[in-house]
């Protein structure tokens, strides 16, 4: 499978790596050539309001939503405050590729980044202990009852699946667990949208 | 690598492909928000006024910090003297989001560097070869750039660190396990650090390039030459038209390996900042000389 790294700004490379250790391609995109070419998309955490920046000079905005229509995008902190329905503290632009409401750096600044091993349940799985690594972190503060909630903490939902979407608010790819991005894959695999359709 | 440098790389990681550009005020913070920064460099002179005026270079005011930091969303760094430890946790106690042990403000100790494992806020600091870089990881600095020559808009000495840098890394890649002790002695450097570089072809941390950066084309080259994203220091405020300079650097380094883009975004920047030729400064004037 070709997946996508959203490669504008931000932790693109520890993502190549962890799918290259799955035997997957994972490829920088760039341009909207690049991404036709993938079968889905991680957009990394970064900066969103630099992302947002060149996602729109580059002519990007248009072709990321429409890829949304039809394949499975992953947001990871920046990436899931572009993928929400509505940014709150500031309010920003966002796609709305999943209805719910993030709030940016909702935890605090740097001093208060955190590391918490946390319960995800991703479905047919048994539950299990993710580290996950919290940066300038945004939080889920409203989401659709429709979406699947894979893991919370504070009551609030730090990962989160709806329809073909992940979003997760933490960074897997900073750790050595493979899991998520295993679960990504098969949010991208052909059988898994003819189930969700 | 513990938790705490783990969150402290971990941000770093986040500012790559990006530009971290000096700004004294919050109106200059909001433009290069506006821009595309990842991340400001909150200071009351940049570069090129601290060697104008001459004097003591001192930790900025903290309102003035506080003010940009209440002013934009992305992060916001500080500079400390090198080895003022008392400063850093003035900075630290103000909550920003990156510490830059600089040697563009005046040293406050000729001999030792502020020990960074102590903080919780995260530390970047210069080095112009490999042994300072790892001496300074080895006290705990989270990122690394390239001093380069601060305030002189001319990018020589970024070129020459970026340079120096890899190619040592190399170096050491190509030694025998029983070689590295005397590297790391030859290097003045940690010995598992020395261990670390020639295990994996490259730093623990992050690396960045600054000190110099004037146009488009100078991001692009110094990232070409390995750096994994750049600071901008007095080329964008001291240009004629700071917003259009500001975005024209930030897209060169998303698209740093594509001439047709950095050539799309260099035309009628208007005139970049004056600056001052490596070769006309006095050896005495050279900031990259500071740290030890």
């Amino acid at each position: 499978m070709r997946i996508g790294i959203l490669a504008l700004q931000g932790a693109v490379t520890p993502h190549l790596r962890l799918l290259e250790r799955l035997g997957e391609a994972g490829v920088p995109v760039r341009r909207a050539d690049e991404l036709a070419a993938c079968d889905g998309l991680i957009m990394p955490g970064g900066e969103s309001s630099t992302m947002l920046n060149l996602i729109h000079h580059y002519g990007l905005w248009q072709p990321l939503a429409d890829f949304a229509q039809a394949r499975s995008v992953w947001g990871v902190c920046a990436g899931s405050i572009l993928m929400a329905s509505t940014v709150t503290h500031p309010t920003q632009e966002s796609f709305g590729m999943i209805e719910a409401t993030l709030r940016r750096n909702a935890y605090g600044r740097q001093n208060e980044s955190f590391i918490a091993c946390l319960p995800l349940r991703l479905p047919g799985q048994p539950p299990f202990d993710q580290e996950c690594v919290f940066i300038r972190a945004p939080r889920v503060e409203r989401w659709s009852p429709k979406a699947l909630v894979l893991g919370e903490y504070d009551a609030h939902p730090i990962a989160l699946r709806a329809g073909r979407h992940l979003l997760t608010t933490f960074h897997p790819e900073l750790g050595s667990d493979t899991r998520l991005h295993e679960y990504f894959l098969t949010l991208c695999g052909a059988q898994a949208i003819e189930a969700l359709a | 690598m513990d938790d705490k440098l783990r969150l402290k790389v971990g941000l770093a990681e986040m500012l790559k492909g990006g530009v971290i550009m000096d700004v004294v005020d919050a109106d200059q913070a909001k433009i290069a928000e506006d821009a595309g920064a990842t991340s400001v460099m909150a200071l009351e002179r940049v570069p090129s006024d601290i060697r104008r005026d001459g004097g003591v270079a001192r930790m900025s005011d903290p309102a003035m910090i506080e003010k940009i930091m209440r002013t934009v969303n992305i992060p916001v760094m500080a500079k400390c003297r090198i080895g003022h430890f008392a400063e850093a946790q003035v900075l630290q106690a103000l909550g920003v989001d990156y510490i830059d042990e600089s040697e563009v403000l005046t040293p406050a100790d000729d001999a030792n560097h502020v020990d960074k494992f102590a903080f919780k806020t995260p530390f970047v600091c210069g080095a112009v070869n490999l042994g300072e870089a790892l001496r300074r990881i080895g006290e705990g600095a989270a990122l690394i750039r390239t001093k380069g020559e601060a305030g002189t808009g001319d990018v020589i000495e970024a070129v020459r660190h970026i340079r120096q840098i890899t190619r040592e890394i190399r170096t050491i890649t190509q030694l025998s396990e029983m070689e590295l002790m005397a590297e790391a002695k030859r290097l003045g450097a940690p010995y598992e650090l020395v261990r670390y570089v020639h295990a994996n072809g490259k730093l623990p941390v992050p690396n960045f390039a600054a000190g110099g950066v004037a146009t488009p084309a100078d991001a692009s080259l110094l990232v070409q030459l390995g750096a994994e994203a750049v600071f901008v220091g007095s080329g964008i405020f001291k240009s004629d038209n700071p917003a259009k300079r500001a975005a024209a650097i930030v897209k060169a380094v998303t698209f740093y390996d594509k001439p047709e883009e950095v050539l799309a975004v260099s035309k009628g920047l208007g005139a970049p900042m004056l600056g001052i030729a490596r070769n006309e400064l006095a050896e005495e004037q050279k900031l990259a000389a500071r740290g030890w």
